[in-house]
């Protein structure tokens, strides 16, 4: 017997332990997420993903899909309420999308654009966040962190090296790097990391690269985000 | 004695012998920590060096686990490290006046670390002496009672350096001030009575622990203590008196019929994280009534089958380990812990205790299992719940201090007659934390089903407005709301009763707790991290006379988001003192909402502060005239 849940009317097969995100991005439903990463442990902290289960808000990245479970998420309220955190994930940090080398390859900004974000709307923290070129190869701009743990989780379960970790509480919670002292450069890190590869905004980047591809050209310039749900299957 | 510049092979000493204390254990890190810091007065980078080769875990989760609990420093902060205490009833104490003396006579910038290295003065979260305060820790020990006369003779011991051993003792007294005292505080009990009592309750041929199913699976017949034991607890009705007011023969029974997997056990916690701003009562319970709260848990283990218990102390607490750790020591050499308890095959059990550092969203039972596993103190996602997958991913139950209380008068005396006191829904006693505008602040015992008026008669106040039931996640209850009664069918609560009279401004009082929780927020989550921060700014913004209709509007938008979006309590509940004081005390928000249009909450006047500061000038041409409010 086939095992199925709704999804804003739509119904999604899924199978035994799947969480609701996986079982609608197998379907080819986009629900948008800055944390998750299928190839991860999911991390539930950035709330994007956020959709309401028998009326009740949940992440859909860690609960788990349960036959008949009634899911909404592309609603005006949700849609709403993911656009907050997402202005709140700009305000915290200092994004500057017109001179950022992400851009066009962001998922923050693509993720905004999704939700139809046209301002940051509160006011900006702007928190002082030096950046970390010691490292030959790659540099670490800690300005656009999002603090979703993808580098933390990558270092650590698949590259086993731990190079990243957050550190600090609350609002002062950041990214810090396995060396003593705190400079990528005095690292194991290399580009060959899968930690290198996982940053869903400008954080880690690899150095000499930077516009190598011109802005227009670049993966969100082309489709925009929900479309890449369709490509990953 | 120059502690901060301790030699690297001094610090190695330390951090060696204090990771053999822990038999290498990194989950034990937050302890390990905590102890290197008592020796070395911070974690420097030597000490972190040095627990990296010792225990062989990356100098990340090192870094990570410091920089997350307040209590931490990776940071000199001196020899002396003084922390006032900033709950709102020490505001009302007069706290603020008080640290500006020490920071004034000790010549110490407040948040600063002296330019001899000798001394910090900052300020915490409440430390739980409501009752006597303005209260501070120096060092992480408590000292109550502030007066001016006190904070002189600590400005001068700690200029002379005189060490803590060495300060009047009567600085560290601590008072119980219980006022009432009902089933538990007046509670005739010797220890190990309420074990023989629940195991006389058995029958003969029940005498089995039921951690002894692990190789009789399926025989719960042969456990008749246990389940007798859980029967009682299930016929007293009794709830957790963490707030929540969860079952607690529930969560036991699902504990105990949680799957084993090979290797693990079950674990009891005690929490004692007793964070909530106001709350005081598990502080004088494990102070006075210390074997009542471990028979408790030994209760709890017996029932459930546990072999493994831990006490999570608050940092703010430590004061008492010592004195805790020798009734453990008493219980053990009286066979009323470890193996065969009362000679009862297979009831083995012993409590360890766990200090916390600084980090009130600990008291969540799933941040609290991160934090005794030696990590930050993030709460997990779930389910999975702790009763099937808890403790370093073992069955484990979390209940309050008090909840154990209950437990062990329960197993003494049976859940009858535990489910005649109190109310219908709402079974036994309710301690009280009584503190705010009264004559007699302090402990107060009720039977559930007390109303607010009553308690406020008995503890002497007067004029009271407000009164804010558990903390500031609880209830803010107003003057027309009196009649309302203590129970989980109308206000429950965790214990906290702060009263405020009618000089009190609400609107401070919630500015006060927004700003607690935003420095509490452990920062996981979005909604929580950045909202707490907006919300904040924007009581600051109200506060500094730059509210319009706006402001308030985006209040209650981010209230909200802050309640659907949030991981975990904190966050849910992190707007409720805002959310009640508007719909109770609306004047004290309208009477801010001096700009009619929106106003930037950035003020140039107020920015150049800083320069008024420096230059030493306060006169009419070093401020600018704005046209709207500018005095801060």
């Amino acid at each position: 017997m086939s095992l199925t849940f709704t999804l804003d009317g739509k119904t999604i097969p899924f199978t035994e332990g799947q969480t609701i995100i996986q079982a609608a991005s197998a379907a080819g439903v986009f629900i948008p997420h800055l944390c998750y990463h299928p190839e991860f442990k999911p991390h539930g902290s950035c709330k994007l993903c956020t959709v309401k289960v028998n009326g009740r808000h949940t992440a859909s990245c860690t609960m788990r899909a349960a036959p008949g479970m009634v899911v909404e998420s592309d609603t005006e309220e949700i849609n709403a309420e993911r656009r907050a955190l997402t202005q709140m994930l700009f305000v915290e940090g200092n994004h500057f999308c017109p001179s950022c080398e992400k851009s066009g390859n962001c998922q923050l900004q693509a993720t905004a654009y999704h939700l139809g974000m046209m301002s940051p709307h509160y006011d900006h923290f702007f928190p002082s966040r030096p950046v970390d070129a010691s490292h030959p190869d790659a540099l670490l701009d800690f300005n656009r962190c999002i603090l979703c743990s993808l580098c933390v989780r990558a270092s650590r379960d698949v590259d086993g090296k731990n190079v990243f970790a957050l550190s600090g509480r609350g609002i002062g919670t950041h990214l810090i790097v396995n060396a003593k002292s705190g400079q990528l450069g005095d690292t194991d890190f290399t580009l060959d990391d899968k930690a290198a590869q996982v940053c869903p905004v400008g954080v880690i980047l690899k150095k000499r690269r930077g516009f190598a591809v011109p802005i227009g050209e670049r993966t969100y310039d082309k489709a925009p985000i929900a479309d890449t749900v369709t490509e990953g299957k | 004695m120059a502690l901060n510049a301790m030699h690297a092979e001094a610090v190695a000493g330390v951090v060696d012998r204090v990771v053999a204390r822990h038999r290498r254990d990194a989950s034990n890190m937050v302890q390990i920590l905590r102890e290197i810091q008592e020796a070395c007065d911070w974690i420097s980078p030597e000490a972190i060096d040095r627990l990296q080769e010792t225990l062989g875990v990356p100098r990340t989760k090192i870094e990570g686990v410091a920089g997350f609990y307040a209590f931490l420093y990776t940071e000199p902060r001196g020899q002396y490290r003084v922390l006032f205490s900033d709950n709102i009833t020490d505001r009302m104490q007069g706290n603020r006046a008080l640290m500006e003396r020490l920071c004034n006579s000790l010549w110490v910038e407040r948040g600063k670390v002296s330019e001899d290295g000798l001394v910090s003065v900052g300020k915490t979260a409440c430390t739980g002496m409501c009752d006597q305060g303005p209260a501070l820790l120096v060092n992480n020990l408590a000292i109550a009672g502030l007066t001016e006369a006190r904070i002189d003779a600590i400005a001068e011991l700690i200029r002379g350096k005189v060490p803590l051993a060495d300060w009047p003792a009567e600085f560290f007294k601590v008072e119980d001030n219980i006022r009432r005292a009902d089933i538990l505080l007046t509670a005739d009990f010797k220890p190990g009575e309420a074990l023989r009592a629940a195991r006389a309750r058995a029958p003969d041929e029940g005498l089995m622990a039921s951690n002894m199913r692990s190789w009789r699976e399926g025989l719960p017949s042969g456990m008749g203590g246990p389940i007798a034991v859980l029967d009682e607890i299930k016929r007293a009705n009794l709830r957790g008196r963490g707030g929540a007011g969860f079952t607690t023969g529930l969560k036991w029974e699902a504990c105990r019929n949680a799957q084993l997997k090979p290797g693990h056990r079950r674990i009891v916690v005690c929490n004692a994280d007793e964070g909530e701003p106001g709350t005081f009562k598990d502080r004088v319970l494990l102070s006075t009534f210390p074997d009542l709260v471990f028979e408790g848990m030994t209760v709890a283990a017996y029932a459930v089958g546990a072999t493994k218990g831990f006490v999570y102390l608050r940092g703010e607490y430590r004061y008492l380990l010592d004195r805790l750790n020798a009734v453990l020591a008493r219980r053990r050499r009286d066979k009323l812990l470890g193996e065969n308890i009362l000679g009862i095959p297979g009831a083995d059990f012993d409590i360890e205790i766990h200090v916390g550092a600084g980090a009130y969203v600990c008291g969540e039972e799933s941040a609290l299992i991160e934090s005794l596993e030696g990590k930050r103190g993030t709460p997990r996602n779930r389910p999975p719940f702790p009763v099937t997958n808890g403790y370093l991913d073992q069955p484990t139950i979390v209940n309050n201090v008090e909840t154990f209380a209950a437990a062990a008068m329960i197993a003494l005396k049976g859940g009858d007659w535990y489910a005649g006191i109190g109310t219908k829904h709402s079974a036994g006693t309710k301690i009280l934390s009584v503190s705010g505008d009264c004559a007699r602040p302090g402990i107060y015992e009720y039977p559930f089903g007390v109303s607010i008026r009553q308690v406020l008669d008995d503890c002497g106040a007067k004029d009271t407005q407000a009164v804010q039931v558990s903390g500031p996640s609880g209830i803010c209850v107003a003057e027309n709301e009196f009649d309302r009664i203590i129970g989980f069918e109308d206000i429950p609560t965790a214990g906290a009763f702060t009263i405020f009279d009618k000089t009190r401004d609400m609107f401070q009082v919630a500015r006060n707790y927004v700003h607690f929780f935003q420095h509490e927020s452990c920062g996981f989550c979005t909604p929580c991290r950045v909202g707490t921060s907006l919300l904040k700014n924007l009581m600051d913004k109200l506060h500094n006379g730059c509210g319009s209709p706006y402001d308030f509007a985006e209040i209650e938008k981010l209230n909200q988001l802050l309640q659907s979006m949030s991981h975990c309590g904190l966050g849910h509940t992190a707007c409720n003192p805002v959310l009640d004081t508007i719909a109770k005390f609306r004047p004290y928000y309208d009477q801010r909402m001096t700009q009619q249009d929106f106003t930037p909450a950035f003020n140039l006047d107020r920015a150049l502060a800083a320069a008024r500061q420096m230059t030493g000038r306060d006169d009419a041409a070093a401020h600018l005239s704005t046209e709207h409010g500018g005095a801060a």
